[in-house]
């Protein structure tokens, strides 16, 4: 799965939840955007859609803070 | 099914304490099918079943293969009809409508039960949704002293609970309609959200929150009555505090609990808990941040026990989300540590009242 793909399914799912267009280095978190339950569905979203599991220690925001930090976790992930 | 495991599951369902009754309408509900006769006659023991369980705080629903629009009218006519949540009456299979009720709802299909005459529609069901308690019409009358009808606490709130439901009805109905994103419809709600140290009034709901809530709950440490009102009044020790959501709709009632102890170097959080009903309200972490701010103003460091129970795991997001790092670990309980350094801002769209009462 190459870069642009992971990108542009997570871009997607956020969109789609925001209606709004997301920078690939914008914070997520920082737009005023997220509760609880916006966080646990886009972890919920990144293991299913990408078929890996996020653990404990992978459960940082710094993972989650924008669409690159999480391409390079699922990156990570699936080559690990 | 293994002999085994129905032998499980059937001593889970006795232990099972249900939340919501799915009901049949013809010969059920009511004597007769309304398709064949309109003046169809009352069951006049489901009836008083229905009311019985709306007091106790227990959830009524419909599971019917009608013609929706007249069988809803029939319920009109005979002043029933505000007693059922999300009722399903259409053609699918039962098992079908119970699983939309308890989407609706958002509350679990091990709380269900399902009263059907017709032995075929509980069979579909049992098959389905094998969690479902199934009860044939004629055993109706079991309901009145069974166990798995007797709620734990039957507080004010309980003969609330349908209306509060019911505003939810509401909501979510404009929420559907709601051109925009989330936080502009949140704002829209006018919600206020207060926090204040638990009293003596609030016990038994505080008792009961321990006990239901599963899914928005840190650890499941569950306290009794007794216990609470100790915490309560160990100010030095401890904070016991309590929150009240109310929005345009109407109130949610008393919806968050919180169970700080209060060591010289850390407090401790032993206990966060939310009621699911405020699940997508975005206002749990209102609590959390309460917590930090007077943890900061103590000087002392904030603490937070996790125990996964296998469905609270946003409880654990949130509190990484939110800032904590995990700094120890004993079997299944995760202790986090938050260094109070940066506190995430209340969200805007929500007033927030913070304790006032005296302590």
């Amino acid at each position: 799965m190459s870069h642009k793909d992971i990108k542009t399914r997570i871009k997607a799912f956020i969109g789609k939840h925001f209606q709004y267009e997301l920078k690939p280095d914008e914070d997520i978190f920082s737009l005023g955007f997220v509760n609880s339950l916006f966080a646990m569905q886009l972890v919920t979203f990144v293991e299913s859609e990408f078929d890996i599991t996020v653990e404990d220690e992978d459960l940082e925001l710094d993972n989650f803070r924008t669409v690159n930090a999480i391409d390079s976790l699922v990156q990570k992930k699936l080559s690990g | 099914m293994s002999v085994a495991k129905e032998q499980i599951l059937k001593a889970k369902k006795e232990k099972q304490s249900i939340k919501c009754v799915v009901w049949d309408l013809d010969h059920t509900l009511w004597n007769g099918v309304l398709l064949e006769d309109e003046q169809v006659v009352l069951n006049d023991e489901a009836v008083k079943l229905v009311k019985e369980m709306d007091r106790r705080g227990i959830l009524n629903s419909i599971s019917s293969k009608n013609n929706q629009d007249a069988a809803l009218a029939k319920l009109e006519e005979l002043g029933l009809a505000e007693y059922f949540l999300y009722p399903e009456i259409n053609w699918n299979p039962k098992s079908m409508s119970v699983a939309n009720i308890s989407r609706s709802l958002n509350i679990g299909l091990d709380t269900f039960a399902f009263v059907d005459d017709s032995e075929f529609e509980r069979g579909e069901v049992a098959h389905e949704l094998p969690q479902v308690l199934c009860l044939d019409a004629a055993e109706m009358s079991q309901m009145w002293a069974s166990p798995n009808f007797q709620p734990p606490f039957i507080t004010p709130e309980s003969a609330l609970r349908r209306k509060m439901y019911m505003s939810d009805v509401q909501r979510k109905a404009a929420e559907k309609d709601f051109q925009g994103h989330n936080e502009e419809f949140l704002a829209k709600l006018n919600m206020t959200f207060q926090i204040g140290y638990a009293t003596e009034d609030d016990l038994q709901r505080a008792e009961e929150l321990t006990v239901r809530t599963n899914q928005l709950n840190t650890t499941g440490y569950t306290y009794s009555y007794a216990e609470l009102d100790a915490l309560r009044q160990d100010h030095e020790g401890h904070l016991l505090l309590v929150a009240n959501l109310d929005d345009k709709y109407g109130t949610y009632g008393t919806i968050g609990l919180s169970l700080v102890e209060k060591g010289e170097q850390h407090w401790t959080i032993k206990l966060l808990l939310m009621s699911c009903r405020v699940m997508s309200r975005g206002v749990g972490t209102i609590m959390m941040s309460y917590i930090m701010q007077q943890a900061k103003a103590a000087g002392a460091t904030l603490r937070a026990e996790f125990v996964p129970n296998g469905r609270n795991r946003m409880m654990f997001v949130t509190y990484k989300f939110g800032g904590f790092k995990q700094v120890d670990k004993e079997g299944d309980l995760v202790v986090l540590e938050h260094d109070l350094v940066e506190i995430q801002a209340l969200p805007e769209y929500v007033n927030i009242h913070l304790p006032t009462n005296e302590r």
